[in-house]
């Protein structure tokens, strides 16, 4: 499929989707509309709150809120688990007596630990980073784990054949290995550490998209929730594009990544 | 001869799950002289990897010893250069880096690296080819990458095993002008482990035949006497060549025979 066709057809897929959400909620044909629209709202009023948001400017201090938590969580998450990965990956040993701990610890269900960062952080932007850290640093420090354990073993004997020390083995095999197993995971972990700020903003916070879904859920201003809901999810699909962008400037020398032609 | 690396009564046992020890070559003794070309032919499975990776110190002899100029060697052989059979080039490292980095972690600074590392590509004839990933390169070109990246460092012993296993046939015969090309202008000491006799006796000042495993020895040492400099694909035409290739393919057949399970004692 041809790139421009192709995105013909994903925005008919937006232009169906509103066409049926406005007939539903604007015209008689499923009951009664007044109805419909205290569940559902109407795009018209879902696109004039949006509109608000962005011409007011008030929406850019939450977006900017969610975006230093969901960055401080990436950054903070992942540099931690990276360290911790390499660090248990070459200790065998010792990575098994905390194996059964590091399982019970990333089944918890992170909900739960939201209560309890806000009672040790407050309800500023660090309890959500902690939140958000709990989600990636898990996802990294096992795909780190995982690409440490999983070094190509002609590479890593030609590597010291060649002379390289432990330091210089890190940093031209663990490392290198290591990373292409966390920029596969990419999409996944910084998603990750944007759901984490969003959740947290939303169980107790003054800023931030969770805060403005809430506030509006709170008043039963259902345009508010919706159009929050958009507005997140254009956050999303744009840092999942950036994403992209660098995972295929630092992933050229994988043989997937080749541009075809 | 002055003997740049010696194998004293080598034995290689591995540590078997449940079971004991498998010993996989038994009893080596093999003196490689400075400058000297040594190939070593066996039947898959004998163990002429291991035999290798003992003299580049990746194996510890279970008994016996490896010398390098007398001296014992205990840990990596840092006085070799390794080829080795599988891919070993770093995938994340262009070709020119994949040979750069060879000088830059012995302290050479990153431009001159650079810069001798494309002259080494040009010598192994893939000159414009050094932005490439490997994944970019064929078989044979990223062959070419290793060589450049092992010899870049001018090693006293080279160590291959069977470098040239996977590519195809013309290639294969290119590979080993090439290295004979580069091998003729300062002689290292060098042990070539194929199991094509063929091109054992080309490359070779020496052929060394190994018994099929367990137990390996070495039960065959032949010297090949065929003048130098010699072009690979036309050397195999001279009717020394072909006496040569009669009488060692005659002790290394009943081995080969062996590793696929035939008796030829018993079938006789
Ligand atoms: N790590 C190992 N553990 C147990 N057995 C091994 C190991 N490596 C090699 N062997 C055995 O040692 C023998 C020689 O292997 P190898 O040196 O790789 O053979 P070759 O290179 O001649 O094909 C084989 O029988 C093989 O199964
Ligand atoms: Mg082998």
């Amino acid at each position: 499929m041809s790139k421009p066709v192709l995105f013909v057809l994903q925005a008919l897929v937006a232009v169906i989707a509103i066409a049926i959400w406005w007939l539903v909620t604007q015209t008689p044909i499923l009951g009664d509309p007044s109805r419909l629209q205290f569940f559902f709202s109407t795009p018209g009023d879902v696109a004039r709150q949006i509109i608000a948001w962005f011409s007011t400017g008030e929406i850019w201090y939450h977006l900017w809120i969610t975006l230093v938590e969901a960055t401080l969580a990436f950054v903070i998450g992942a540099f931690a688990a990276l360290v911790l990965g390499f660090w248990l990956a070459r200790r065998p040993k010792l990575a098994a007596v905390f194996d059964p701990y590091v399982k019970a610890a990333n089944s918890l269900p992170r909900v739960v630990l939201a209560p309890i960062f806000t009672l040790w952080f407050g309800l500023g932007i660090w309890s959500k980073v902690a939140l958000g850290f709990t989600l990636v640093f898990f996802i990294v420090f096992f795909n780190v784990y995982q690409g440490v354990k999983e070094v190509n073993r002609t590479v890593l004997q030609n590597a010291r054949m060649l002379g390289m020390n432990e330091r210089q083995l890190l940093r031209h095999v663990y490392l290198p290995s290591a990373l292409t197993w966390v920029f596969s995971s990419l999409h996944v972990s910084i998603g990750f550490a944007v759901v984490g700020a969003v959740v947290g903003e939303y169980l107790g916070s003054a800023a931030g998209l969770g805060y403005l879904i809430a506030q509006a859920e709170g008043m039963f201003d259902i345009a508010g929730v919706f159009a929050g809901m958009f507005v997140l999810s254009a956050f999303v699909l744009i840092i999942d594009w950036l994403v992209t962008l660098a995972e295929r400037r630092l992933l050229v020398w994988r043989p997937d990544n080749q541009s075809q032609h | 001869m002055e003997s740049a690396i010696q194998l004293k009564s080598v034995d290689i046992s591995f540590a078997v799950h449940g079971a004991k020890p498998f010993r996989a070559v038994a009893g080596a003794d093999l003196n490689v002289a400075k400058g000297e070309f040594v190939a070593i032919v066996g039947p898959t499975g004998s163990g002429k990897s291991t035999l290798l990776n003992a003299a580049a110190g990746l194996l510890k002899p279970s008994a016996g010893r490896v010398e390098l100029g007398g001296q014992e060697l205990s840990g990596l052989n840092r006085s070799a250069g390794y080829l080795f059979q599988a891919d070993a080039l770093m995938p994340w490292k262009t070709a020119r880096d994949n040979v750069a980095i060879s000088l830059e972690i012995n302290g050479v600074p990153r431009r001159e690296a650079l810069a001798r590392a494309d002259e080494w590509l040009v010598k192994v004839g893939l000159r414009g080819f050094g932005d490439r990933y490997p994944h970019m390169l064929s078989g044979g070109q990223r062959k070419r990458v290793a060589m450049a990246q092992v010899l870049i460092r001018d090693p006293e012993i080279l160590l291959m095993d069977e470098p040239f296993g996977p590519l195809d046939a013309q290639t294969r015969l290119i590979m080993g002008d090439l290295l004979l090309d580069l091998w003729q202008q300062d002689r290292k000491a060098v042990m070539f482990v194929t199991h094509d006799l063929e091109e054992a006796i080309s490359l070779s000042d020496r052929v060394v035949i190994l018994s099929t495993g367990p137990d390996a020895r070495i039960i065959g040492d032949f010297p090949i006497p065929l003048e130098r400099p010699r072009d690979v694909s036309e050397i195999k035409l001279t009717p020394e060549f072909q006496t040569l290739h009669r009488d060692i393919w005659h002790l290394l057949k009943e081995q080969v025979l062996k590793a696929y399970g035939y008796n030829s004692e018993k079938r006789a």
